[in-house]
């Protein structure tokens, strides 16, 4: 069993245990990849059966989280670590270009992919994607892992302050956060294993298409629409008290994001138009010297001065607008994401309770439900498992962005006035050198 | 033409040239240069002037402002602010000063103090008043009379005020000037008693009154050119100061926001919050900083702004030589016109036109003995005439050299002044790049401990 489910996926990572079986309590040092079996009691099911019976439990395609076996403390030592000195995907997106047909404009990117991975024909991709295909790739791998923190996509348009679709900044900045939606799949321990991703990266546009018809995703994706607005209506009564901390962590969170996003993009446009502003200041010494004979030099030093701390706002703004900007942005983004994700693994609890219930008023056929119970207990284990450790990496790697791109920005900073400070001390020192010698030349 | 008044402006001198403090105490005028701009009472230091021949020393300050409620002339109630100017004199020896005088002036008694200086010293360069209202106001600071600001950065600019006229070698010695300092009840009516009012030339007033003036002196023409680029480059130079003002303030504000922010989500982080609750620290730090920059900055607009109202006393000055010129131009035509007639009157051809000339050719001549008496009263005329163009000749050239002494004196002072003022202004950038590293070191070491 385990050798065809290897055979059908990728070869196992560097480190990873090689059976099934419960992780070791002391396994630290291997990677977040475990292979667990659902039901240890099954050894002479067919996999495959298990697995496509139920296809919102465990997924085909990728490798699963954590499976729950006894003891459940076990799942918490479990946790997803990237790493990045294993790295074996790299992406790049780049080029878009414009493709006009009758129906419709749209813009296209392309996707470099190089890998040494075993499982991918090459070690080497080009492909041209266009927005749809990522909208379609995130959707996919939403229905795979609905208690998976999927990284956001950059917004399908921008309303505020946008006169065409397509212009130069817009475009500019959609490359890069789809640069980083790619990258950060591939960073997953989950994600990078998923078939779509695989399909994404390297299929030419038609065989994308035909790959996008087939699958039960769209049924899967409908089947569990109808249940979600069934189970919403009933609410969640018995959330486990860590999910409602991460809650309403995510709560604040997303509240203080969204005010961060706000305030960096004003003090960008703040920044703007204080170098406008110092751009035409400048120059007015130097129109003012032309009519002076003795203050000429000075006036023209400050000049100078003015020029030189222009160009360092430049540089400063441009700092922003490539750290800070984009990864608030994003974060933004997440924080949306993450209140789908607790809403769907709310909804598979309410899927569950609602069982219980009727179990409990003896509505149908006891045996029945008790199998169907059993089944959703584990679906539900499952996705808690897979949501606290997911929850857990994206925290660390949250606060390492922003710890990260908030150090580059005082940086930026201090950068900022040590080169203008350079810049009027040495129009200062220019100054007194002068008033020394014009003091020298009276005494002579 | 028009005829000038049989009292040239020599008679209207104030008759004392008396120094202050009596016959033989003599005055030291106080630094105005080094206190302009600078602390509010720091009016000390030593005498600019070059003429180093004083015995006791003055210092002047205006050390207070105050609001006041009276009545007006039209028996209204009204309220304004009034200064307290003190003066004191400086014993060499010990150099310990003495509280001499001490009064309240309100901005207008300067204002009358000013024009009647601008009357009775046309050739001199007078200091400008602080401005009336404020103007290149960037948003935040208040365009109000009554602002606290306002005010303590007017009372900066009258001391300036008094302190330049102080130690001008000729202004200082001004009696009127001297009971600005030290009477303070009837002044006013000492300063109209002198009638200077009536001696202003309302001509001078209409800035675009053009006198056309064949001969001006090329230096006077190219210093009122050079008082117009003055002024128009200061303007502009204040209002994009303003602009850039307003914008740095924003910058630095928006920040203090990330302070409250950070705060509020450092509640809920566990690793992550006490960096981030001492970085938005920082940030507010930040934020509050930039208040006294441009409160520094608006003093350094200031001194700009003195320039800016000079440059209108130095085109006052090429004016006057310009109106003198056209006296003096206009006088020697009605002299060679009138020479001219005599001519012709006494030989008998007529050159000119004249209506005299015209009735008597179409109604006859006149008789010898009218044409005599009209010889010799146009002969009596050209004496007049010649007496005044010389007199008028005379007093042009001593004009001309007058103001241009001053004007060489304001040329240097204002070298000084500007050199200094951008010094300043480089020093206040200096230091606002300095806090500027200062935080966001702190705040860069805040988030890389997070």
């Amino acid at each position: 069993m385990e050798d065809e489910r290897r055979a059908r996926s990728a070869q196992p990572r560097a480190g990873e245990i090689p059976g099934g079986g419960a992780p070791l309590p002391g396994s630290r040092g291997s990677p977040g990849l475990l292979r667990v079996d659902v039901l240890d009691l099954d050894e002479d099911e067919d996999d495959l059966e298990v697995f496509s019976k139920d296809a919102s439990l465990i997924d085909m395609n990728s490798f699963s989280p954590m499976m729950p076996t006894s003891p459940l403390s076990m799942i918490n030592q479990v946790k997803f670590e990237d790493e990045p000195e294993l790295k074996d995907l790299f992406i790049t997106v780049d080029e878009p270009e414009s493709h006009v047909t009758t129906i419709e404009t749209f813009i296209t990117y392309k996707v470099i992919t190089k890998t040494s991975r075993g499982e991918f024909d090459s070690s080497e991709f080009e492909v041209r994607r266009r927005y749809q295909d990522f909208l379609w790739l995130k959707g996919k791998l939403e229905d795979a892992h609905p208690t998976l923190i999927i990284p956001p996509l950059p917004e399908k348009f921008i309303v505020k302050g946008m006169v065409e679709r397509f212009n130069d900044d817009f475009i500019e900045t959609r490359r890069k956060a789809l640069h980083k939606f790619l990258n950060r799949i591939a960073d997953h321990p989950t994600l990078t294993f998923n078939e779509d991703f695989k399909v994404f990266l390297t299929a030419q546009a038609w065989e994308l298409s035909s790959h996008k018809k087939q699958g039960p995703g769209l049924l899967t994706r409908m089947g569990q629409t109808v249940r979600a607005v069934a189970s919403s209506m009933r609410g969640v009564k018995n959330r486990p008290e860590e999910f409602m901390e991460i809650n309403n962590f995510i709560e604040i969170f997303s509240q203080k994001i969204n005010l961060i996003d706000k305030i960096s993009q004003r003090i960008y446009k703040e920044e703007r138009d204080y170098l406008d502003e110092m751009k035409e200041y400048g120059p007015i010494h130097i129109l003012w010297s032309a009519s002076e004979e003795d203050v000429v030099d000075t006036l023209k030093g400050v000049a100078t001065c003015i020029e030189q701390c222009c160009k360092a706002t430049e540089k400063r703004m441009s700092g922003l607008s490539e750290s800070l900007l984009p990864i608030v942005h994003e974060y933004v983004l997440y924080s949306d994401t993450l209140m789908g994700v607790m809403k769907r693994r709310d909804q598979i609890q309410a899927e569950l309770d609602s069982k219980v219930e009727a179990l409990t008023y003896k509505k149908a056929d006891t045996d029945l439900l008790t199998e169907e119970i059993g089944k959703l207990e584990d679906k539900v284990e499952c996705a808690n498992n897979a949501l606290k450790a997911d929850w857990e990496r994206w925290k660390q790697n949250m606060q390492n962005d922003i710890k990260s791109a908030f150090t580059d920005v005082a940086e930026e900073n201090v950068h900022y006035y040590e080169q203008c400070l350079a810049a009027w001390e040495s129009f200062l020192t220019s100054q007194t050198d002068l008033n020394l010698e014009e003091h020298s030349e009276d005494k002579l | 033409m028009e005829q000038l008044s049989p009292d040239p402006e020599r008679q209207l001198q104030p008759a004392p040239q008396e120094p202050l403090g009596g016959p033989d105490a003599v005055l030291e005028a106080a630094a105005g240069e080094e206190a302009e701009g600078a602390g509010p009472q720091d009016s000390g230091g030593d005498a600019m002037a070059e003429n180093n021949f004083w015995l006791k020393k003055i210092e002047i300050s205006v050390s207070e402002a105050e609001k006041r409620t009276g009545r007006n002339a039209m028996n209204m109630q009204e309220t304004y602010t009034a200064y307290l100017i003190e003066t004191r004199s400086v014993e060499h020896a010990d150099g310990q000063s003495v509280l001499t005088d001490s009064l309240w002036r309100r901005y207008s008694e300067f204002e009358l103090l000013r024009n009647y200086l601008l009357v009775y010293y046309p050739h001199i360069v007078v200091p400008p008043l602080p401005e009336k209202r404020a103007e290149f106001v960037w948003h935040k600071l208040s365009a109000d009379n009554m602002d606290p600001d306002f005010v303590e950065r007017r009372r900066i600019g009258l001391e300036n005020f008094l302190l330049r006229v102080a130690s001008h070698p000729i202004l200082c010695r001004d009696k009127i000037f001297y009971l600005f300092l030290t009477q303070e009840g009837n002044w006013k009516e000492t300063v109209n008693e002198t009638g200077f009012q009536l001696k202003a030339d309302s001509r001078l007033k209409a800035l675009n009154a053009t006198f056309r003036v064949k001969n001006p002196d090329k230096r006077f023409t190219e210093i009122k050119h050079y008082s117009d680029e003055l002024q128009s480059v200061i303007s502009h130079l204040l209002r994009v100061r303003a602009r850039v003002a307003d914008r740095l303030y924003g910058v630095y504000k928006v920040h203090g926001n990330y302070g409250r922010v950070f705060s509020e989500w450092s509640a809920i982080e566990k690793e992550m919050g006490d960096g981030l609750q001492s970085a938005g620290h920082h940030m507010d730090v930040y934020a509050s900083s930039i208040d006294d920059i441009l409160e520094d900055e608006e003093h350094y607009a200031d001194q700009l702004k003195e320039y800016l109202f000079y440059a209108e006393a130095l085109r006052a000055v090429c004016r006057k030589h310009e109106l003198m010129q056209y006296d003096l131009e206009m006088a020697a035509q009605d002299l060679a016109s009138k020479k001219q007639q005599c001519e012709e009157l006494a030989t008998g051809t007529v050159r000119t036109f004249s209506l005299k000339g015209m009735t008597t050719k179409l109604f006859g001549q006149e008789t010898p003995e009218q044409r005599e008496a009209r010889i010799k009263v146009l002969e009596e005329q050209i004496n007049e005439g010649e007496q005044q163009l010389k007199s008028k000749n005379l007093e042009g050239r001593e004009f001309v050299k007058n103001a241009w002494a001053d004007i060489e004196r304001f040329k240097d002072q204002k070298n000084r002044d500007l050199k200094e003022a951008l010094i300043s202004y480089a020093v206040m950038q200096i230091s606002m790049c300095k806090k500027g590293i200062q935080v966001w070191t702190n705040a860069k070491e805040c988030f890389s401990k997070m």
